[in-house]
């Protein structure tokens, strides 16, 4: 047996390679479900009642959605220019950090330009936490992937600091958090009495402005030059520099701003477990997507659920809840066979 | 190692050239017992084939020179003789014994050694152990170091292939590498050595002096398989020449009993007539390099104190063995470095900035070395890359925004004017030959009428079609105008088309050599560091 | 004045070599390990989750009853299992090598933390082994026995990739895969071994954290420990001397910084310190990143004959 580079990928093929792969998570999983001795067809089904079964488990869903987008687009965007940033866990903290600052009364602005400020803000500092990295790669050749990680903790420990020390509430009662935002900062609910807010309608709407860029511009077309081939996109002349700090500060913005708009739309003030690993669940939801911003909201879409359906299925069964975590990570690997068997004919001999 | 016998009588072309040889063969050759048989060996890549039915044979002690151009198939039969391809049908047989396909340690074990046309060296890992690797059982608790030692100096000294056991590859000259590869084969007692394009990356006493090896290596009963694509290394080394064309073994011949006509004709299957530069005028410089010096961070300077000169209406050659700056040269004009010392002027206006864009702009088309790695995006169509240089003109954006259609008619041009054969502007560029590719950047930066090309390697790999096609493209433009330098290692090409000559070695580069007043063997002297044949050359004139 | 005095009275104390020694251990397991990966050509960003799995599957196995040393192996086991899914998918199918390990990283982890919830669904303290005991051997700054076993693992695989045929073979597919493979080695397998053997080395690592430094299984107890031997084997210039002196520099540095806070603790809040570890190994890639000499096929898959 070996592996033949198809000379053109269908676009069914495109499209069922990620529903392979979830085929085959969901059956490897079903081994784990099995042996904690739960029957696997009734957890399953539990899992998509919790995820999509009723109109609250479908806004729980799509608010778990919206950090999903944005960090998937994040590592979509520096994947897409070989950017390896693994860090978007880090700048979702700055984002949120930046929202709450500018966000917590310190700022006397209207409504309708407070939480674009917020928003905005977030994104800067998400984006700038990234330009570190990427400085150092495209200056003293530093690999991004070790040093995207290892901020991801200096950010976490950055954070407690502040929420121990300058922006801890004094209304807390001790718990290390922040003050709340004023309510001019916060985004407006999609659906009355529940949790889903605008966030949602700005990372689709991110999704899709993504897409027209990568296709339609000579921005998109320098990040994809540059992301398959560096060398020829310098010699023929495009800013490969330039390329890859831009490209550090919008996946670090995207970050930042999934963060913000958790703080702004959701939590409404900053704990150190705001995000539970969005930033990590992005990379899988990129990969999901095949680094295609419309496919992101999609695999996000599919990771959401996967959670919340996890949350409600190990409230009634004796599953751990860790099994979203098992059933993502085992995904993304999947994920990654498929896209091979989609880029690649497998041939005898 | 005993000196040929003095001349004796014989008849024909061979008196001068192979006399120690012809006697040797007239006693020995029909008791030679066959080592290598290749049957009907055919290989596809997709809708190519590369090799169509195949059958050779090889003796003990012969040399079988493997001729063809370019894409004839030469390498990839090579490679499925030593396993590193599987072939679709037909069988290898190696001392009587078959060969099992798709195993490079199958034909390690069955005696069979090759010389890469890329050398398949670890830089960073010494001589020895290069050679070492993988000839003593995997899990054993030490290496023999010392025994390893002294057989490669033995065999070092026995053939004449001096090395240095402890440096790393990575600080040899191209000759040495190529030596250490030898070694490596012997090494493991090869009994047939297949040598890949050997004489590509060699001056031409290096290739005299590689040629000297193999005579003492088939005195010792060694087969060699010696695969060329020039017609004067066959007669200087083989006893018997094959003759591959698209695939197909056309003939196999003694080569005592062929003429370079002969060859050439089944070599290439057509009339190719190469195209002959008429004499021009140099106009004024369009490139000037005054003691022009790139440093490298360690070690001696890429360029050093180099000075060049091209004007219109001419070609300038630069000829050396790689790795002497030619590399540093060629990025100072494609504007991706600038120099650390001395001067770089383009039309009279100094150069200042790295700024390949600019250089553009400017009026300099780039052909570059590595098409593959620099000149094209492979996963990218044909219009992205047709347009590459100049997406930010007004002609294919507007606001940032791409004019697609407008690009795509660009490219359908230039599809049509540089015959590049492909299904159309949205095809996948990797999809492309080698040929086609090439194509494909000079109708990227020829079509916008250049005052200067720089011309790296631009013909290397290509078939002799593609080759003649270039050729043709950069004395149209020296007609209309454009200067022309031209980065070879092909010291043949070179001599087809430049109107000057300049050797490059150890970052020096030697003043303009006229073509007419300077032989291959003065060129290859220069090329190996004797500059005192300058004065030679000067008399002359 | 008095403060450089405790200073100095820290750096001769038995007390904080002793710490060192302790810390760095498994610093030095996880940066061996990554190490022989990496030689071989293969980057393993698995190490995080191998070394979660390789804490959490040692300590559970001498939770259920097993023997300390049957432990060990267990989690060497674990860790050489993980290594063969990171080698399958980068090795014969050349998966992203970035990619493929933060998925078996994400993987490792979320198994090590659904194993020990599902096994201990309502532990509110984690419950407790008796670990390692140190070895009080004379001027041996009294060790546990996994502390012995990588200083001699580190002597036995500088032995391994410099002295013998099995090194040379994968110190050659990470240089150059088609030269090995042009000298009849099978890159794949050299390949694959030597990810397996790494990764075994990285579950080692885990286990000593929850076998010898501490007695119990938490979550995020590797809190970026492996990612910090990826930078470490930057630094060692993927020598297995140097990443002992640097596994022993940073620890250094990391038990002077406990000190420091509890001196200084008030002056400076304890996440400052915390920071330390993570800033300066980024402090030290930047140093030696100009003139890294990466094993020049690393993250470059080898796929036999294509073209």
């Amino acid at each position: 047996m070996r592996l033949e580079p198809r000379t053109h990928t269908p676009l069914a093929v495109r499209i069922l390679a990620p529903m392979g792969a979830v085929v085959a998570a969901l059956a490897l999983c079903a081994l784990l479900v099995a042996w904690t001795g739960a029957p696997v067809l009734t957890a399953y089904g539990l899992l998509v009642e919790g995820a999509v079964g009723s109109r609250f488990a479908l806004t729980e869903t799509l608010t778990r959605a919206t950090p999903l987008i944005l960090t998937g687009l994040a590592a979509a965007v520096a994947f897409r220019t070989r950017l390896w940033n693994i860090g978007a866990e880090g700048q979702l903290y700055m984002g949120a950090l930046a929202a709450v600052v500018l966000g917590g009364g310190m700022l006397n602005l209207p409504f309708w330009l407070l939480w674009p400020v917020v928003l905005l803000g977030g994104a800067l500092a998400g984006g700038l936490t990234l330009l570190g990295p990427a400085v150092l790669k495209v200056r003293f050749g530093v690999d991004e992937v070790v040093t995207t990680l290892l901020l991801n903790f200096v950010v976490l420990l950055f954070v407690s600091m502040l929420l121990e020390g300058a922006l801890k509430d004094p209304m807390g009662m001790g718990w290390p958090q922040s003050a709340p935002v004023v309510e001019a900062a916060e985004l407006p609910k999609l659906v009355a009495r529940t949790r889903l807010h605008a966030g949602l309608v700005i990372a689709l709407a991110l999704a899709v402005l993504l897409w027209l860029i990568d296709t339609r511009t000579i921005w998109g077309y320098e990040n994809r030059a540059v992301g398959a081939n560096p060398r020829a996109a310098a010699f023929a002349g495009m800013p490969v520099t330039r390329v890859m700090l831009r490209t550090a500060l919008l996946s670090g913005g995207l970050a930042g701003l999934a963060g913000a708009a958790e703080v702004a739309g959701l939590k409404g003030y900053l704990t150190l477990d705001l995000s539970p690993g969005f930033g990590y669940s992005g990379i899988v939801v990129a990969m999901l997507a095949q680094l295609h911003p419309l496919g992101v909201v999609g695999a996000a879409l599919f990771i959401a659920g996967i959670f919340v359906g996890a949350d409600a299925m190990s409230r009634a069964m004796p599953v751990p809840n860790y099994i979203a975590d098992v059933l993502v990570a085992t995904s993304l690997l999947c994920m990654l066979v498929a896209g091979l068997l989609a880029r690649y004919r497998l041939r005898r001999g | 190692m005993p000196s040929n016998p003095p001349l004796r009588s014989g008849g024909g072309w061979c008196r001068r050239r192979r006399v120690g040889a012809t006697v040797r063969k007239a006693m020995t050759n029909p008791i030679q017992p066959v080592v290598l048989r290749l049957t009907g060996i055919t290989k596809r890549f997709g809708p190519l084939v590369a090799n169509d039915g195949i059958s050779l044979t090889l003796h003990a002690g012969e040399v079988l020179a493997l001729l063809g151009e370019n894409g004839a198939g030469k390498t990839t039969l090579m490679n499925i003789l030593f396993g590193h391809y599987v072939a679709d049908e037909g069988t290898v047989e190696a001392f009587g014994h078959p060969l099992p396909p798709g195993s490079p340690k199958a034909a390690l074990v069955a005696g069979i050694g090759m010389v890469h046309q890329h050398f398949t060296l670890a830089d960073n890992l010494s001589v020895l152990d290069n050679v070492a690797v993988g000839t003593e059982p995997l899990w054993r608790f030490w290496s023999d170091r010392a025994a390893a030692r002294r057989r490669l100096l033995e065999l070092a000294d026995r053939f004449g292939l001096g090395v240095r056991p402890d440096a790393p590859v990575g600080d040899l000259s191209v000759g040495e590498r190529q030596r250490v590869e030898i070694l490596k084969a012997l090494y493991r007692d090869a009994r047939i050595l297949i040598l890949d394009e050997p004489t590509a990356v060699l001056t031409p006493q290096e290739a005299t002096g590689l040629f000297d090896t193999l005579r003492r290596l088939t005195a010792d009963g060694l087969a060699v398989v010696f695969i060329s694509h020039k017609m004067h290394e066959v007669f200087a080394v083989s006893d018997t020449v094959a003759v591959l064309r698209g695939g197909r073994l056309v003939a196999t011949r003694a080569t005592a009993d062929t003429s370079r006509e002969e060859l050439a004709e089944m070599m290439v299957g057509r009339a190719v007539k190469p195209p002959t530069p008429t004499p021009m005028v140099p106009g004024e410089p369009v490139l000037e390099l005054k003691d022009v010096t790139v440093l490298s961070g360690h070690g001696r300077p890429h360029l050093d104190g180099a000075d060049l000169t091209v004007r219109r209406h001419q070609i300038v050659g630069i000829a050396g063995v790689s790795g002497n700056g030619q590399t540093a040269l060629a990025d100072l004009v494609s504007g991706l470095i600038v120099p650390d010392g001395g001067t770089l002027a383009l039309k009279g206006q100094p150069v200042r900035a790295a700024d390949a864009a600019a250089m553009v702009r400017r009026g300099v088309a780039r052909i570059p070395e590595d098409r593959h790695a620099a000149g094209l995006v492979g996963s990218m169509a044909v219009w992205e890359n047709l347009i590459a240089e100049r997406y930010r003109d007004p002609a294919f954006q507007r606001w940032g925004v791409l004019k697609r259609a407008a690009a795509r008619r660009t490219a359908e041009e230039a599809i049509r004017a540089f015959d590049v054969r492909c299904p159309g502007p949205d095809a996948r560029t990797q999809l492309l030959s080698g040929g086609n590719m090439q194509k494909l950047i000079l109708g990227r930066t020829l079509a916008y009428g250049p005052d200067l090309i720089l011309a790296s390697q631009p013909t290397r790999g290509l078939d002799v079609g593609a080759v003649s096609y270039v050729h043709g493209r950069l004395l149209e433009a020296r007609a209309a105008g454009a200067g022309v330098l031209l980065i070879s290692e092909d010291l043949d090409e070179i001599l087809a088309v430049a109107d000057c000559i300049a050797v490059v070695y150890h970052g020096r580069i030697t003043p303009l050599l006229p073509h007419d007043r300077v032989s291959v063997r003065q060129l290859g002297l220069l090329m190996a560091g004797h500059w005192d044949v300058l004065s030679e050359i000067a008399d002359a004139a | 004045m008095e403060n450089l005095f405790t200073i100095g009275d820290v750096l001769v104390s038995a007390a904080f070599w002793t710490a060192v020694l302790r810390i760095a251990t498994p610093y030095v397991l996880g940066t061996l390990g990554e190490l022989l990966c990496e030689r071989a050509g293969v980057l393993n960003l698995g190490i995080e989750g191998i070394m979660v799995l390789g804490a959490m599957s040692g300590w559970m196995a001498v939770y259920q009853g097993a023997d300390l040393w049957a432990g060990v192996l267990v989690a060497m086991a674990c860790g050489a299992l993980m290594g063969l899914l990171h080698a399958a998918l980068t090795v014969p199918l050349g998966l992203s090598q970035h990619v493929a390990g933060i998925g078996v990283t994400l993987l490792g982890t979320s198994l090590s933390y659904f194993v020990y919830r599902l096994v201990l669904p309502q532990a509110s303290t984690p419950p407790t082994i008796t670990p390692f005991q140190p070895l009080d051997l004379p001027g041996s700054l009294a060790q546990t026995p996994l502390t012995y076993l990588a200083a001699v693992l580190v002597a036995a695989v500088a032995y391994v990739l410099y002295r013998t045929p099995v090194g040379l073979a994968v110190r050659m597919v990470g240089e150059n895969p088609a030269a090995a493979e042009a000298q009849g080695l099978n890159v794949t397998a050299v390949r694959m071994g030597a990810v397996m053997a790494g990764s075994a080395l990285m579950g080692l690592a885990g286990a000593f954290l929850t076998l010898s430094a501490f007695n119990a299984f938490f979550f995020n107890m590797v809190n970026g420990r492996g990612w910090i031997c990826v930078a470490l084997v930057v630094f060692a210039s993927w020598r297995p001397g140097k990443a002992l002196l640097g596994a022993l520099l940073f620890a250094a540095f990391d038990a002077f910084q406990l000190r420091l806070q509890q001196m200084a603790g008030g002056v400076l809040p304890y996440q400052v310190f915390l920071m330390l570890p993570y800033l300066l190994s980024i402090l030290a890639l930047v140093l030696v990143a100009r003139r890294a000499a990466y094993p020049r096929a690393l993250m470059v898959p080898y796929r036999k004959g294509e073209r």
